[in-house]
C-alpha cells in the first residue's frame, strides 16, 4: 500500500512540470497557433528561474523571472507568425533551438563565473519549494500524503489549470478566444481583436511554459543548476494536449497519468517479468499516437485540434 | 442608439498583399534577409563581448582552413542535405513530415541489423544490403503516418512527431537489451561496426556526399519531369483536383511518403555506417528537425536545399572552432542560428505583403 | 459637418476608391442610401460590389474618399467599427463558428456582459419573434442546413441593433420559396425603418424586391435608377455597357439516341447520409438535361458517381449496355465520358491554381505516353489553341492559372473538357461567377456540342437559364429525383415546389 501511495505522489510530481507545458500549449492552440516551440521556452523559464532564485534567494521574484522569460520566447514567436505570417512549424522549431541554445548559454556563463563551478540554490528559496506542511491537514495518513504535502508548484499548476479552464470555457474572452481558433474570419467579423487576443493567449501560454521549466531547473535536480534540465518534456507536452483533447481540466489528470508513465519503471513489480525501461519511455508517445488515431476515426469535431490552428491570418485575402 | 458622433482614427498599422513579385526581386530580397539576419547575429555577437566580424571570419575560416576542415564540413552536411531532400517530397504534397528524425533513426536500425550480424557478407553486397534495409526501415517509418492520414485524416504533424520518440526509444531498447555490445561496462551501448560494415571514404569524406549529391539531381529529375513528380504537384495542392483527373490519391500520399521516409531511412544508414560507424541513439541529432527549417528556407527546391544544408555546416562547423579558439560556448552557436533564422521567417513577409501606415495612403504597390 | 437634410441619409459614400496590388477593385464611387429604403447593388462578379459592402463594414480600408453615416462623416476600420455605427453585414459565405451553437455564434463580439443561457436563449428568441424569423437557439451550427444557418447570421446582425443592413448574394442558396420567405423579411424590416442593401446578380430579384438600383462596371458606379422605372434589358445593358440579347439558344435536334442509362442509382455519403436515393434517367445524345436543385440535393454525388469518382452503394449506369460503375475514372475518361465540375472557389478542384495552361491540359492526359517522364509537348500545342480558339487572356501559357479572372479560367476548364471530344459532357455551375459575356459564350460552346450530338448533363443554378438552355429539365431534392419535365413547358414555381420535396404528379418524362 506504501508503495502505491509514493508512486501516486511520484506521479503527481513526475506530471507537474508536464501540466505547465501542456497548459501553456493549450492557450496556444486554443488561439489558432500550433507552438513547437514548448522546449525552448521551458528552457528559457528554466534559466531565468533558476538564476532569478539563485541571486535574490526568492521564490516570487523567481517564478515572475521564469514567467517572463517564457513570454519573451512566446513573443519572438508570436510576432513573427501573427504579425509577420511566418510558418508556424518552422518558427517554433527556431524558437526550440533558440530557446535550449540561450538557456545553456547563460547557464554555462553563470557556472564558469561562479566560484565554486556550480550552482545551488540558496537557503531561503529551498524552503520556499520544499513540500509543504500544513498543520492537521498533513497529517493525515494517506489523504494528507496525497493532497497536502507537495511543493508551492503543484499546486500553483492545479490553480492555473482551473483558471485556463474558467478562462477559456465560461468568460466572454475565452468565448471570443476559441472562435478565433476555429474560425478567425468569423471571429474578425464579429468584431472581435483577433490579433491582440492572439498575442494574449500565446504571451501567457509562453508564461506558464516558462514556469514548467523552471520546476525543471529548480526541482529536478535538487537545486543544482544542470544544462538540458528540461530534456524533452516540453515535446511530451505537445503530445500531451493532444491526450487531454486541448481541455486545461483534462490536462490536470493526462500530466498525472503521463508522469505516472515516466516513472512506472521505477515501481512496477519486477517479480514477475521484466520489461525493458525503453518500453515505460515509449508508453506516452505511444499512448498518445492511439489517441490521435482515435479522435480521427471517431471524428467528433468538439474534441479534436482547434479547426484554424497552424493556419496564419490574414483580413484582406482576396 | 448608439453615439456615432465620433470620428475614429485610420489605423496605425495595417496589412496589405502586394501584386505579386518577380522572381528576380524575390531572390534579391532573401539575399538581403540573409545579410540582415547576419547583421542581427553580429549584434550578439557584439553584446558577448566579441567582434562580429572577426567571429564571422573564424566560423568562415574554420569550415576550410584544411583539407581536414573541409571535409568536416561536408561530413556535417551529408545528413542535412540528404533528410532536407527526402523532407522536401513530403513538403510538395503538403503532407508536414516532421518526422525525419524517426525515419533516419530506424533506417539506421534497419541497415545496423546486417552490418552487426551478417559483417562477414562481401563489401559491396553488405553495403548495397544495407543501403536497401535503410530506405525500408525509413519508409516503413514514413508509411505508417501516411496510412492513417490517408485513410482517417489523422494530423500528420503530431503523429510523425510521437514516432520520432517512439524510435529514439526503439534504439535505447536495442541498446540496452538485445543489442548490446557484451563488452560494455558501465554505460551500455551498440559494439562498432566491423571495418567491413563501414562506407568508404572518397576524398576522405564518407561516401555518403557522392549519394548525396547524385540525390539532388534525382530528385530534382522526379519533381520536374516524372508523372509521379506531376502527381505529387497536383495532390499537394488540391486533392480534390487530382481525384477528378483520375489519380489515386491515396496511392499517391503513401507512395510519396515511403520516398520521404526511405530517403531519410538511407541518412540514418549512412550516418551510422559512414560516421558513426555504430549504431547510437544520437544518429539523427536533431538533423531530422534541422533539415525541416532547411527544406523550408530553400523553398523546397533541390539545388536550393544544396547550397542552404552547405551553409548551415559551415555555422555549424565553424561554431566548433569558435569554441576551441574563443572559449565560446558551443551553445552560442545555437543562439546564433536563432537569431539568423528569425530574421529570415520574418523577411519572408515583405515578399508577400507589406505594411501601409496611418496617412501614408498605399493605393499602389 | 455636414447639415443634416431633409432626406436623412443613412449612408453617404463619396469618391470611394480601393485597390487590390495593381488592380482596382473601386474608383470614385458615389453612393447614397436613406433609411427606410431597398437598394440593390447590382454588377457583374468582378464589378467591385462586394468590395464596396467590405468597406463599408470595415473589412476592407478605403485607400481614397469618404464615408458617412446618419449625416456624420466617419472613419471604419474594423468590424467593430461598422457594428457601432449600426451598419450589420450578412456574407455570402457564412462566417460561422460550427462547433459553436446559434446563441454563442449571435453573441459572439459583443460588448455586453456574460449573459447566463436562459436569458440569452429568451432574449434572441424575442428579436427573431419580432421579424418573423425561425431560429433554434441551442442547436449547434455543424447540424444546421443552409437556410437555418443564413437565419443565424441574421440574426447576429439584429441583435447588435443594426439599422443599415447589407446582404450579399442570400438568394444563391435559398430555394424560390426560401427567398420570397426572405424578401417577406426585408419588406417588414424596410417597414421598421432599417436602410437595406442587398448585393445582388439576379435581375429578376433586383426588380422584384428592391426601390432603386445601383449598377457597377468594372470598379465604377455606372448609374443609380428607379425599379419601378426600368427592366431587365435597360439593366442588362448597364450592367455590361452594350445592349445583350438575353435570349438563350435552344437548337431542335431530331436524332435522339440513349446514350447513358442510369438505373436506381444509390449512393451513401462519408459522414453516412443519403447522397442519392434511387435515380434513375436516360441521358440522350444532342439534348442538353439541366438538373435543378438546392445546393447540396446530390449534384455532386451524381457527377461523381458517373465520373466514377464515388463508391455506389447501389444501382447501375450503363453506357451502351456496358455498367460503368465500378470502373476507374480512367476507363470512364477513357469510354468518352467528360465531366467539368466548376465549385465555388473555382480552382480548388479541376484546376491547379500554381500551374500554368500547359500543365493544367495534361491533368487527365498525362498518362498517355508510354513510360516514366511526362511530355509536356501536345499539352502546349493544345493550350495555345485554345487561347486563339476561345479568346482567354493570358500574358502566357504557363502563367499559372490563379492569376486569370473567373471567365477566362472556366473557359480554360471547359475548353479542356470539349477538346477530348466526348460523347457525355457532364457539367456543373459552368457560368458560376462569370459576367454575362462569358456565360453566353459558354451557353454557345454547349448548344455547339449538343448539335454535334454530345448528350449533356447540366447542372445549374439559375432556374431562368436552365428553363431557357435545357430541353429536359431533372429536378433532385435530399439526394431524389422530385421528376423530370419538359423545359418549354414547366414554370418556375413547379420546379421550386420540387426543390422543397415535393414530387412531381402525372407524366414523368423519361420513355
Amino acid at each position: 500500500m506504501n508503495i502505491f501511495l509514493n508512486f501516486l505522489v511520484a506521479s503527481v510530481l513526475a506530471g507537474t512540470p508536464l501540466l505547465f507545458g501542456t497548459l501553456g500549449e493549450i492557450m496556444n492552440e486554443k488561439a489558432g497557433h500550433l507552438n513547437l516551440g514548448v522546449e525552448g521556452m521551458m528552457a528559457m523559464g528554466a534559466c531565468a528561474g533558476f538564476m532569478a532564485g539563485f541571486i535574490t534567494d526568492n521564490l516570487i521574484i523567481a517564478l515572475i523571472a521564469a514567467f517572463a522569460a517564457g513570454l519573451l520566447g512566446a513573443l519572438i514567436y508570436a510576432v513573427l507568425t501573427v504579425t509577420f505570417m511566418a510558418d508556424q512549424n518552422v518558427t517554433g522549431l527556431t524558437l526550440t533551438i533558440f530557446g535550449i541554445g540561450i538557456s545553456n548559454f547563460v547557464g554555462e556563463y553563470m557556472l564558469v563565473n561562479s566560484k565554486t563551478n556550480s550552482l545551488k540554490l540558496p537557503e531561503q528559496i529551498t524552503a520556499q519549494i520544499s513540500n509543504i506542511n500544513i498543520p492537521a491537514l498533513s497529517d493525515i495518513p494517506v489523504v494528507g500524503q496525497l493532497l497536502f504535502q507537495y511543493n508551492a508548484f503543484v499546486y500553483l499548476g492545479i490553480v492555473i489549470a482551473i483558471l485556463c479552464g474558467i478562462y477559456l470555457n465560461h468568460t466572454k474572452l475565452g468565448l471570443n478566444v476559441r472562435a478565433i481558433g476555429e474560425n478567425p474570419g468569423a471571429a474578425d467579423a464579429a468584431g472581435i481583436k483577433v490579433t491582440k487576443l492572439k498575442y494574449l493567449n500565446v504571451l501567457i501560454g509562453g508564461g506558464i511554459c516558462g514556469i514548467g521549466g523552471a520546476y525543471c531547473s529548480m526541482i529536478i535536480n535538487g537545486g543544482v543548476w544542470m544544462s538540458n534540465s528540461v530534456n524533452g518534456l516540453g515535446w511530451i507536452s505537445v503530445a500531451l494536449v493532444i491526450f487531454a483533447s486541448w481541455s486545461p481540466t483534462k490536462a490536470i489528470f493526462g500530466s498525472f497519468i503521463f508522469g505516472a508513465f515516466n516513472i512506472l519503471k521505477y515501481y512496477f513489480p519486477k517479480t514477475l517479468f521484466t520489461i525493458p525501461n525503453a518500453f515505460y519511455d515509449m508508453l506516452p508517445f505511444v499512448i498518445t499516437a492511439l489517441v490521435l488515431v482515435i479522435t480521427s476515426i471517431r471524428k467528433s469535431k468538439e474534441n479534436s485540434q482547434p479547426a484554424s490552428c497552424g493556419v496564419n491570418y490574414f483580413r484582406e485575402e482576396r | 442608439m448608439n453615439n456615432i458622433n465620433k470620428k475614429a482614427k485610420e489605423p496605425l498599422m495595417r496589412t496589405v498583399k502586394r501584386a505579386e513579385r518577380s522572381k528576380m526581386d524575390t531572390i534579391k530580397l532573401r539575399i538581403i534577409a540573409f545579410v540582415l539576419a547576419l547583421f542581427a547575429g553580429g549584434v550578439f555577437i557584439l553584446l558577448i563581448g566579441y567582434n562580429p566580424f572577426e567571429l564571422y571570419g573564424t566560423i568562415i575560416s574554420g569550415a576550410f582552413r584544411s583539407e581536414m576542415a573541409i571535409q568536416a564540413t561536408i561530413k556535417f552536411m551529408i545528413p542535412l542535405l540528404i533528410s532536407s531532400l527526402g523532407i522536401t517530397l513530403a513538403f510538395i504534397m503538403q503532407f508536414w513530415n516532421i518526422g525525419a528524425e524517426g525515419q533516419i533513426i530506424m533506417g539506421a536500425i534497419f541497415s545496423s541489423y546486417f552490418a552487426l550480424f551478417h559483417s562477414d557478407w562481401p563489401h559491396l553486397l553488405l553495403l548495397v544490403v544495407m543501403f536497401i534495409a535503410g530506405f525500408v526501415g525509413g519508409g516503413l517509418w514514413g508509411l505508417i503516418p501516411a496510412y492513417f492520414k490517408s485513410k482517417f485524416n489523422t494530423n500528420e504533424t503530431l503523429f510523425t512527431l510521437m514516432l520520432n520518440y517512439i524510435a529514439l526509444h526503439v534504439i535505447s531498447f536495442l541498446r540496452d537489451g538485445p543489442w548490446k555490445d557484451p563488452g560494455s561496462s558501465g554505460f551500455p551501448k551498440i559494439s562498432r561496426f566491423d571495418a567491413n560494415a563501414q562506407l568508404d571514404k572518397i576524398f576522405g569524406v564518407q561516401f555518403g556526399w557522392v549519394i548525396g549529391l547524385i540525390l539532388v539531381v534525382i530528385v530534382y529529375i522526379y519533381i520536374k519531369n516524372t508523372k509521379q513528380g506531376y502527381e505529387i504537384s497536383v495532390v499537394g495542392e488540391s486533392q480534390a483536383t487530382a481525384k477528378y483527373s483520375g489519380m489515386n490519391v491515396k496511392k499517391i500520399i503513401l507512395r510519396t511518403m515511403i520516398l520521404s521516409g526511405g530517403i531519410c531511412g538511407i541518412t540514418g544508414m549512412i550516418q551510422s555506417s559512414g560516421s558513426d560507424i555504430t549504431l547510437a541513439s544520437s544518429v539523427a541529432g536533431g538533423v531530422g528537425f534541422t533539415a525541416i527549417i532547411v527544406a523550408w528556407l530553400a523553398n523546397l527546391n533541390p539545388f536550393s536545399i544544396l547550397v542552404v544544408s552547405f551553409l548551415f555546416s559551415v555555422l555549424e562547423k565553424g561554431s566548433s572552432v569558435m569554441q576551441s579558439t574563443y572559449g565560446i560556448s558551443t551553445y552560442s552557436a545555437s543562439v546564433l542560428q536563432g537569431i539568423i533564422l528569425f530574421f529570415i521567417l520574418g523577411c519572408e513577409f515583405f515578399i508577400r505583403y507589406k505594411f501601409v501606415f496611418r496617412n501614408k495612403g498605399g493605393a499602389r504597390a | 459637418m455636414s447639415k443634416s437634410s431633409e432626406t436623412r441619409y443613412a449612408i453617404e459614400l463619396k469618391d470611394i476608391s480601393k485597390m487590390f496590388g495593381s488592380v482596382v477593385a473601386n474608383e470614385n464611387i458615389n453612393l447614397s442610401i436613406k433609411y427606410g429604403e431597398i437598394l440593390a447593388l447590382l454588377g457583374e462578379n468582378g464589378s467591385g460590389k462586394t468590395t464596396l459592402m467590405n468597406m463599408l463594414s470595415g473589412i476592407y480600408y478605403p485607400d481614397a474618399g469618404t464615408i458617412s453615416v446618419a449625416g456624420e462623416e466617419v472613419t471604419i476600420s474594423s468590424p467593430t467599427d461598422a457594428i457601432d455605427f449600426g451598419i450589420g453585414m450578412i456574407h455570402q459565405h457564412f462566417k460561422l463558428v460550427e462547433i459553436l451553437n446559434a446563441m454563442d455564434n449571435i453573441v459572439l463580439g459583443t460588448k455586453e456582459k456574460y449573459l447566463k443561457p436562459k436569458v440569452l436563449k429568451d432574449k434572441i428568441l424575442n428579436i427573431s419573434n419580432k421579424f418573423g424569423l425561425e431560429i433554434e437557439p441551442e442547436k449547434k451550427i455543424y447540424n444546421m442546413s443552409v437556410s437555418e444557418k443564413q437565419t443565424v447570421e441574421i440574426m447576429k446582425v439584429l441583435y447588435r441593433g443594426a439599422q443599415i443592413l447589407i446582404l450579399d448574394e442570400p438568394t444563391a442558396v435559398l430555394t424560390p420559396q426560401e427567398t420570397e420567405k426572405l424578401f417577406a423579411i426585408l419588406r417588414k424590416m424596410k417597414e421598421q425603418g432599417s436602410a437595406i442593401i442587398i448585393i445582388t446578380h439576379k435581375l429578376h430579384e433586383v426588380l422584384s424586391i428592391s426601390d432603386r438600383v445601383a449598377i457597377l462596371r468594372k470598379g465604377h458606379l455606372i448609374d443609380t435608377v428607379e425599379t419601378s422605372k426600368t427592366n431587365e434589358n435597360q439593366l442588362t445593358e448597364l450592367m455590361v455597357g452594350r445592349p445583350v440579347s438575353l435570349k438563350i439558344e435552344r437548337p431542335d435536334m431530331d436524332e435522339k439516341k440513349t446514350i447513358l442509362k442510369v438505373i436506381d442509382l444509390s449512393v451513401m455519403n462519408d459522414d453516412g447520409t443519403t447522397g442519392l436515393k434511387n435515380i434513375n434517367f436516360k441521358l440522350k445524345s444532342g439534348e442538353i438535361l439541366g438538373v435543378a436543385g438546392i445546393a447540396g440535393s446530390g449534384q455532386k454525388e451524381l457527377c461523381e458517381s458517373i465520373a466514377g469518382l464515388t463508391k455506389v452503394k447501389t444501382g447501375a449506369v450503363l453506357c451502351n449496355k456496358e455498367n460503368i460503375i465500378g470502373k476507374t475514372p480512367d476507363e470512364i475518361i477513357n469510354l468518352g465520358i467528360s465531366m467539368s465540375f466548376v465549385p465555388e472557389d473555382r480552382l480548388g478542384m479541376g484546376l491547379v491554381g500554381s500551374m500554368g495552361m500547359v500543365e493544367n491540359m495534361m491533368l487527365k492526359s498525362y498518362k498517355k505516353n508510354k513510360g516514366f517522364f511526362i511530355d509536356k509537348k501536345p499539352s502546349r500545342k493544345l493550350a495555345e489553341e485554345l487561347v486563339k480558339k476561345l479568346g482567354i487572356v493570358t500574358p502566357n501559357v504557363d502563367t499559372p492559372v490563379r492569376m486569370m479572372s473567373g471567365g477566362n479560367v472556366q473557359k480554360v476548364l471547359l475548353g479542356r473538357e470539349i477538346e477530348s471530344n466526348p460523347n457525355v459532357l457532364i457539367t456543373a455551375y459552368p457560368v458560376r461567377g462569370l459576367d454575362i459575356n462569358s456565360s453566353y459564350m459558354i451557353y454557345d460552346l454547349l448548344n455547339e456540342q449538343k448539335k454535334k450530338g454530345v448528350a449533356i448533363l447540366f447542372i445549374g443554378e439559375d432556374l431562368d437559364v436552365l428553363l431557357e438552355l435545357s430541353d429536359r429539365i431533372m429536378v433532385l431534392c435530399h439526394g431524389e429525383m422530385k421528376g423530370i419535365v419538359d423545359a418549354k413547358a414547366t414554370t418556375k414555381e413547379e420546379l421550386g415546389l420540387m426543390m422543397t420535396g415535393r414530387s412531381l404528379e402525372g407524366v414523368d418524362l423519361d420513355e
